[in-house]
């Protein structure tokens, strides 16, 4: 059976590690040890699309981890960096699966060891109720691509694992597309969210007055589609269809960057927003509009001192 | 002389009580909160700060008790003035309608209703304590101008005149449209970065990437503004500078920030929309003030989010 770690146990890392653990062996390294041996103790709980307890092993000492096949970092872009570190060294025969927001973890994780790497984005979402427990509310699709010393068959293998395992999931040979769309989409649909305090819905598509967020949210996609086409990449998926479809999905979103505002946290602003506006800037295509909601959700969680 | 403030919140409370003080004048004070109006009829209207004063005006909230009158002014919120005007317009059939609101377009809905209008722009703050007492918080000019050819010059300099000798210092101008825009554009440039951030007017300008932002609608506001041949009275660049020191307004919540803490409907339709509206009358596009309108008409769309 496939051994597989999932490095971090926010609601995506939950969902991915107690779906896997009804195919392989699977191993949770948490950061916090009373999270480690909540799972270990009481398993894992998935509610919403799926209904199971998974039965997995945890930890929170990265020396405590078996050698695996695979490695998913699972963590948060802000966490990604530190979490790399403590990996490093370790886990030598493992391929790594980076599967954050935004730009750049590939290259994060890249730096802390030689692993082979796959990249993926994932458009499935969770709400962790508890160490234990995650509902799962979106069932929508993870895409996997290779990025160092893997091929789009490495890609397809962990595909067909998640999808054994009851996830979707598809294989790409390049994965730059699909993660642009998902950039474009994230930096729009978050940074509305967090400014306005609007879970995504209907309100992200109307365009019948001219004070309708739709315009805006227009605007900041063909900003962010001019910055994919200089940056050479041919998008995948159009960010506002999949805007439009996903406000009609018929249920609330709540876009965790709104989630990281309403509870004061600091936000992957700088890996999603960030990114694209510097990718904007270097390539030297203007984007007043994300500046804009950049700057203001920078200064939004400065604002948490006030 | 016959006076009518229509709407008396803080700002208008600061007209009626002092002009009820000139031999004169006969003041009234017409506002849809009856408990303010009964403990005017009362105890008078009273004011501490600025000036400590307990005014006579006539209160009512039946515009059908109203006399006819020589003015109004109206100080009601931007999105009030359509029904306040329209309930006490036969008041000032004879009469000329000032407005001392904020915002763009003030003028144009009175004009609907009334003939004869008086562009005004004023700065005096304050805010209602209690039914019947009014903080005076900010002493400050007044400026009026004739809105179009129909209302002589002579009349705003006769109302001009009265505020100034009962306290309150107006100054009659040809052409109003200079402070008043000075002042929207002021508004809008800063009040809803607060309000999006939570950040107060210090804050926000001592942030370089979000002064900058500010600077943004600033440079719209004028290009609107010379656009439509208006020449500012100063540059609101200066104002801006000017209040986020700690001795002027550093500490400032800008008042749309305190309305959406508070879930109040916000001005945002005559500020940033206003921009928006008269700049494409003459095809000047505002971007960035079009963005911010959108979203703060989001935040207001999340407290009713379903």
């Amino acid at each position: 059976m496939t051994r597989i770690v999932v490095a971090g146990a926010g609601a995506i890392g939950s969902l991915l590690a107690a779906h896997l653990a009804r195919v392989a062996e699977v191993t949770v390294l948490t950061r916090r040890g009373e999270h480690a041996a909540a799972l270990r103790e009481q398993g894992l709980r998935v509610s919403g699309r799926a209904d199971l307890t998974a039965e997995l092993d945890a930890t929170d000492d990265p020396a405590a981890l078996p050698e695996a096949e695979l490695v998913i970092l699972a963590c948060k872009g802000t966490d990604l960096e530190p979490l790399a570190a403590r990996l490093e060294g370790r886990l030598a025969g493992a391929t790594v699966m980076t599967i954050q927001n935004g730009l750049g973890a590939e290259e994060v994780v890249a730096a802390h060891g030689s692993w082979p790497l796959l990249s993926a984005v994932t458009f499935m979402s969770g709400t962790r109720h508890g160490d234990a427990h995650v509902e799962y509310v979106l069932d929508t699709a993870t895409w996997i691509g290779p990025y160092r010393e893997t091929t789009e068959a490495d890609a397809r293998r962990v595909a067909e694992l998640l999808e054994s395992a009851g996830l979707k999931a598809e294989a790409f040979r390049d994965l730059r597309p699909a993660q642009w769309s998902k950039l474009v989409f994230n930096a729009t649909v978050n940074g509305v969210a967090a400014l306005t305090g609007l879970s995504h819905d209907f309100h992200f598509a109307e365009t019948e007055r001219p004070s309708d967020l739709g315009h805006l949210v227009r605007d900041l996609v063909d900003e962010g589609k001019a910055v994919a086409a200089a940056a050479g990449i041919d998008l995948h998926d159009d960010p506002w269809e999949m805007n439009v479809l996903a406000t009609r999905r018929g249920h609330r979103h709540f876009p965790s960057m709104l989630e990281d505002v309403e509870a004061r946290r600091p936000t992957e602003l700088e890996s999603i927003n960030g990114s694209l506006v510097r990718e904007a800037r270097r390539l030297g295509v203007p984007t007043p509009l994300q500046t804009a909601v950049y700057r203001l959700v920078k200064a939004r969680e400065a604002s948490y001192s006030e | 002389m016959r006076i009518c403030v229509v709407g008396c919140g803080a700002v208008g409370s600061l007209f009626a009580a002092n002009l009820s003080l000139l031999e004169d004048v006969e003041a009234w004070a017409f506002d849809l909160n009856e408990l303010h109006v009964a403990a005017i009829r009362r105890d008078g209207l009273r004011l501490s700060g600025g000036g400590d004063v307990v005014g006579h005006p006539r209160a009512t909230s039946d515009a059908a008790e109203l006399p006819s009158c020589d003015f109004g002014i109206v100080a009601t919120k931007a999105m009030h003035t359509e029904p306040a005007i329209a309930a006490t317009a036969h008041a000032f059939a004879d009469g000329c309608v000032a407005t001392v609101q904020n915002g763009l377009g003030n003028e144009e809905t009175l004009a609907r209703h009334v003939e004869r209008v008086i562009r005004g722009t004023t700065f005096p703050a304050g805010k209602l304590l209690e039914p019947g007492h009014v903080q005076w918080d900010v002493k400050g000019e007044t400026t009026f101008g004739p809105y179009d050819a129909r209302t002589p010059l002579v009349e705003v300099e006769r109302l001009a005149d009265a505020c100034t000798r009962a306290g309150m210092p107006a100054a009659a101008v040809e052409d109003a449209r200079g402070p008043q825009w000075r002042k929207v554009i002021f508004n809008a440039s800063t009040n809803p970065i607060g309000a999006l951030t939570g950040l107060t007017h210090g804050r926000v300008c001592e942030r370089p990437d979000l002064r900058a932002l500010v600077s943004g609608l600033v440079g719209e506001g004028k290009a609107v503004a010379a656009a439509h041949g208006i020449v500012l009275d100063a540059d609101p660049e200066d104002l801006i500078d000017h209040a986020a020191k700690p001795e002027v307004a550093y500490d400032h919540k800008a008042s749309m920030l305190q309305d959406v803490e508070a879930r109040r409907p916000t001005e945002i339709d005559f500020l940033n929309g206003g921009i928006v509206r008269f700049g494409r009358e003459l095809g000047v596009p505002a971007p960035l003030n079009e963005a911010i309108w959108a979203l703060v008409k989001g935040v207001e769309a999340a407290w009713t989010q379903s």
